[in-house]
């Protein structure tokens, strides 16, 4: 199972990072999403993997090891919705920049 | 009551500052009340802290600071400190009632009196620090704010720049200074000043002395415009007189020869110490007495004779006898007495006349008698004539250099060159004197001058009457407060030193004769060259530091760094972010090169539903990238599989709250991406893409090369990140600290959902961040696109609406947008029955979110989604025509709420987001526990919804609004 999610975590950089290199707005935002799956993807991983291990402890006497471990669940919680909050922005700037320079290229004009 | 009086001591001053500041622009007079009042606090602390230093006591105070690092702000004010103090405010509340007359009612006082009192509180702060950072903390800024007044009059390009260079200068002192005080700290083990003053023979025999010296003596030489640094001195003269009268006699420069003095018993008395401070000191001292004789500019004769009075208080102190440094101390004060007296006059002759040029002005001591003789009697203390404070501590100086020693430096050079000095000082004062009192009436002049208004005189007489009193009976005045300084410095075996005004007929009084005569011989010689009014001091002339200076920093600061932008820099995002991933590769390869342990690939245990699952997962993110040029909503939509995905990831591997969150930002993410692909423009093919000529074709080869290099990249930096995280997840965990939430988070937070406890109890105070994070990005993007200006080619309607209305026209039945509406009729009824059920889901999220998975952010997000759903079923104004939602005052109550729930803790006397909890019967619902988290949560959840709402509707907006195109950039035409 490890090796699958590593896979994923691999691809989805790589996806991620072959957008961010590329000219135009739209790519680099989609790059930027790609990137931020495979990152979350990652710190959660960080974790180890557990099945059934869902961390609410209903019984206060159990073994804290045998749940999931909760502080990568807690930062990547957060994460999401701050690359939603990162993402909104980045749009909001790409679209006024394409408004002002007329052109949706990176670089504020096409070479 | 001390400590207090020495809090405030350092504290009032900074208050006042800001006090100052919010003044009018045109209070001079409660301006310089609060200020003098200020200084007079502060002398009046000062005098009372004397009985208690006088007896040898060391007051100190210790605040915690950095307890865990072994640093504590530290109050001490021993004898040096306290004599320092007193020149600060004693000094500072003279010149506030001199600039009260000298600012005119033009300038803006409130900013002048802000920076003075800032720079006093900085002067004060730096000679009662007990603590060596702290010092340097105060040292930089004093620095600081100096600048900051030297660059008072900003419209003077003049002032601008003599203040760069100050600050320039002296801050890359600090600098130094700082990196030694890390050194002493280093050697001693500790920042503590009296830890390091009783520690003198350790650091002395240390091998990091040298550095430590070497750029301790940067910090102080810099300060105090020490040869090699002088130069920016006189630079600085551009300042108003009364802040040159402050910073120029008895604070600014006079924190460099305070720092040698304050480390004299630890560093001093080596062979790197004296022959570097000695010789700086003798450099400056007869280079600037030189160079004052030629200045045609009264502040500059003044600037230079300062120089070169500093220079003689490094000389003696660098020379490393007791005897010497308690010299040294004297001329401090005494220095400090008589040129703050003489900028002064300056100043007033500069205010009565309109000039401070020597050969206009003469004869002035017909016009302003009582001036005239206020500023010869200061002249003749700088010149050291006897019976006044300047000529004891020259004597004292005299002695010194006379002792014998073997080594002929030190017998023939100092004698010999202080002599000159000394004859060169005659000589300036003379020049001052004369210059500007006698001779004929000056001519062409703006304005006849007459006397100042008697209080701004009042300052120089009572400086001048210091220097008389002290220089006819110093044993009765100024002897026991030297002898609480001095003993403060030198500790228990003070040196036996006489002050007296006759010392009987000895070798030093012969060097003064020979200085007084020969000064007023040279001076007579001399006469006819200076009423030449040939510029700049000869020999040296072309020796400029400024020049040098300006050279040197063009040279780093332009040359240099164009050169390596040339080499390094981009302006192409492209090719910088290509440059930042490779750079995190190769850091990323750095450990991983040294090997990362045992590797063992396990394929057991693979469910194949989950690799099918993700087979789909990687499939959608390659043709994701694969699409996202051409087909921008194939790729959305790839990109929205790859995110279930992981989405169905996190559930498999227990992280419910994730897959949750996860799930519900897909949406609103996808919604907006939607919302913006309106306003981007249509891909075309390009000449890359599809090649015509041969130059196209050499275009296109070389766009493919770029996309397989790029393609290198990523692949590199996707493997990388395959190894790491594999590697990780297939070693044991470490015991962190995942244990305490766990074993915690019920008994301590009160919920069972540990996630959930995390965030808003363990971790409150990081989401609050996170939310006020998540608020200013709702708040800019809203304001970004309230003056949103689309390229000219998406302002009409899209095409598909266009296609529609067009069908609506032809036909007489049908309204234009009737087509619009009714082609999501039906998915439109669906989402608007909807509305309360995703409500009420929503709020079922948020209540079991401390036990269950749930919580404010995924309640936050659903809700948003409710409102978010109304708007795409029925139209913008649809919608605001029944539903008013105010997003930006739920992101302010979000936003208080939480920190109220925090803040509420602190009645309970518990520290901040401390949370509470306990269990309360309802009824009809029975025992459900109550978390003051619980607030703190919907406070999350208010922000939460208010924010996602106010992005999503503030783009959705755009549609409405018929902006106005931007104009296209200039040289594409417009049409």
């Amino acid at each position: 199972m490890e090796l699958i999610v590593a896979t994923a975590i691999g691809v989805l950089t790589a996806s991620g990072v072959w957008l961010l290199l590329r000219p135009r707005t739209f790519q680099v935002i989609i790059g930027l999403s790609l990137v931020s799956y495979a990152v979350n993807l990652f710190i959660f991983s960080m974790g180890r993997l557990r099945t059934a291990a869902v961390p609410v402890v209903n019984n206060p006497a159990a073994d804290p090891a045998s749940y999931a471990d909760p502080v990568p669940q807690a930062l990547v919680l957060t994460a999401i919705v701050i690359g939603f909050a990162m993402t909104a922005l980045f749009l909001v700037v790409l679209l006024a920049a394409r408004g002002l320079t007329g052109t949706d290229h990176v670089d504020g004009r096409e070479r | 009551m001390s400590q207090f009086l020495l809090i405030t001591l350092v504290a009032l001053p900074f208050v006042c500052s800001i006090i100052a500041s919010m003044l009018p622009a045109n209070a001079r007079n409660a301006e310089a009340w609060l200020a003098g009042g200020v200084a007079v606090a502060g002398m009046a602390s000062t005098l009372w802290f004397y009985p208690q230093v006088a007896s040898g006591e060391v007051l100190r105070h210790e605040i915690a600071w950095v307890p865990s690092l072994g640093l504590n702000i530290i109050l001490r004010l021993d004898g040096f400190a306290w004599l320092f103090a007193l020149l600060i405010t004693g000094v500072g509340f003279l010149v506030v009632l001199y600039a009260r007359y000298y600012m005119s009612p033009k300038d803006p006082v409130p900013r002048f009196f802000a920076f003075f009192l800032a720079f006093m509180g900085s002067m004060l702060g730096l000679v009662t620090a007990g603590n060596l950072v702290q010092m340097v903390i105060f040292w930089e800024l004093t620095s600081i704010t100096s600048f900051l007044l030297i660059a008072y009059w900003t419209h003077k390009a003049q002032a601008r720049d003599g203040a760069r260079m100050a600050l320039t200068v002296t801050g890359l002192g600090g600098l130094a200074l700082f990196a030694s005080v890390l050194l002493l700290g280093h050697i001693v083990g500790s920042y503590d000043l009296d830890v390091v003053l009783a520690s003198g023979n350790r650091i002395r025999d240390h091998a990091l002395y040298v550095p430590a010296l070497l750029l301790l003596l940067l910090g102080a030489l810099t300060k105090s415009a020490q040869f090699p640094f002088q130069f920016w001195l006189p630079h600085a003269m551009a300042a108003p007189t009364p802040v040159s009268a402050y910073l120029h006699s008895a604070t600014m420069v006079k924190a460099g020869v305070f720092l040698l003095v304050r480390f004299w018993p630890v560093m001093a008395g080596t062979e790197p110490w004296f022959w570097i401070v000695t010789f700086a000191g003798l450099t400056t001292l007869i280079l600037g007495a030189y160079a004052a004789i030629f200045q045609h500019d009264m502040k500059g004769l003044l600037a230079y004779s300062t120089i070169s009075h500093l220079g003689l208080i490094t000389t003696l102190l660098g020379m490393g006898s007791r005897l010497a440094a308690v010299a040294a101390i004297f001329h401090i004060a005494n220095h400090a007495t008589f040129k703050a007296s003489l900028f002064m006059a300056a100043g007033i002759i500069d205010h009565e006349t309109g000039t401070r040029d020597l050969r206009r002005l003469s004869g002035l001591i017909r016009f302003m008698p009582f001036t005239a003789t206020l500023a010869m009697v200061a002249s003749a203390a700088m010149a050291g004539v006897p019976l006044l404070n300047g000529f004891l501590s020259k004597e004292m100086f005299f002695a010194e250099t006379a002792i014998e020693d073997p080594n002929p430096f030190v017998n023939l050079v100092l004698p010999i060159g202080a002599t000159i000095a000394g004859m060169f000082s005659v000589v300036y004062s003379l020049r001052f004197v004369f210059g500007v009192f006698f001779g004929p009436a000056p001519q062409g002049l703006d304005r006849v001058p007459h006397e100042p208004p008697p209080l701004m005189r009042r300052p120089i007489e009572v400086l001048v009457l210091l220097c008389l009193v002290v220089g006819i009976m110093p044993a009765v005045t100024i002897a026991p407060f030297l002898d609480t300084a001095v003993f403060a410095v030198l500790g228990r075996d003070i040196p036996y030193y006489n002050l007296s005004v006759w010392h009987g007929f000895n070798l030093p009084l012969v060097m003064s004769a020979v200085a007084l005569v020969g000064g007023a011989v040279l001076y007579a010689g001399l006469h006819r060259h200076l009423e030449a009014g040939i510029d700049g001091p000869p020999l040296i002339r072309h020796l400029q530091g400024q020049r040098i200076f300006e050279r040197v920093l063009v040279t780093v600061s332009w040359k240099w760094a164009r050169a390596l932008e040339a080499v390094l820099g981009t302006r192409r995002l492209q090719v910088q972010i290509f440059l930042l991933v490779s750079a995190a590769c190769l850091a990323a390869a750095v450990p991983l090169g040294q090997g990362m342990g045992p590797f063992d690939l396990r394929l057991d245990g693979v469910d194949p539903v989950f690799a099918l699952l993700w087979a789909v997962g990687i499939a959608c993110a390659v043709a994701t990238a694969h699409q996202a040029k051409f087909h921008r909503l194939v790729a959305l939509v790839l990109m929205g599989g790859t995110g279930l995905v992981t989405c169905v990831t996190f559930v498999w591997f227990s992280a419910p709250d994730l897959a949750l969150t996860q799930l519900l930002v897909e949406i609103v993410t996808t919604v907006l991406i939607l919302l913006g692909l309106r306003w981007l423009p249509k891909r075309l093919l390009t000449a890359e893409d599809a090649p015509v000529d041969a130059a196209d074709r050499g275009r296109a080869v070389g766009a493919l090369l770029r996309r397989y290099r790029d393609l290198l990249l990523a692949v590199i930096a996707g493997s990388g990140m395959a190894i790491v995280s594999y590697a990780v997840m297939t070693r044991p965990a470490p015991d962190g600290i995942s244990r305490f939430f766990l074993e915690n988070a019920y008994a301590l937070g009160g919920g069972t959902n540990v996630v959930n406890v995390l965030l808003v109890d363990f971790r409150g105070f990081d989401t609050l961040g996170e939310v006020a994070v998540l608020g200013i990005v709702a708040l800019t993007v809203f304001a970004l696109l309230r003056r949103f200006r689309p390229a000219e080619d998406s302002i009409d309607k899209p095409e598909q609406q266009r296609i529609q209305n067009a069908y609506d026209e032809v036909r007489p039945e049908r309204k234009v947008g009737d087509t619009v509406d009714e082609y999501m009729l039906v998915s439109s009824v669906i989402m608007q029955w909807l509305f309360p059920v995703i409500i009420v889901l929503a709020v079922y999220l948020f209540v079991r979110g401390h036990d269950l998975p749930g919580g404010g952010f995924a309640a936050g997000v659903t809700m948003s989604i409710a409102f978010v759903l109304q708007y795409m079923a029925g139209g913008t104004r649809w919608v605001e025509e029944r539903l008013r939602i105010l997003p930006v005052k739920w992101i302010a109550t979000g936003l208080l709420l939480s920190a109220a729930t925090g803040a509420a803790s602190w009645l309970f006397g518990y520290p901040f987001l401390t949370s509470a909890f306990q269990y309360a019967d309802l009824p009809w619902i029975g025992r459900v526990p109550m978390a003051s988290a619980l607030f703190f949560d919907l406070g999350v959840f208010a922000l939460v919804v208010g924010a996602t709402v106010l992005i999503l509707i503030a783009l959705a907006h755009q549609s409405v609004r018929a902006p106005k195109a931007a104009r296209r950039p200039a040289g594409e035409g417009t049409s």
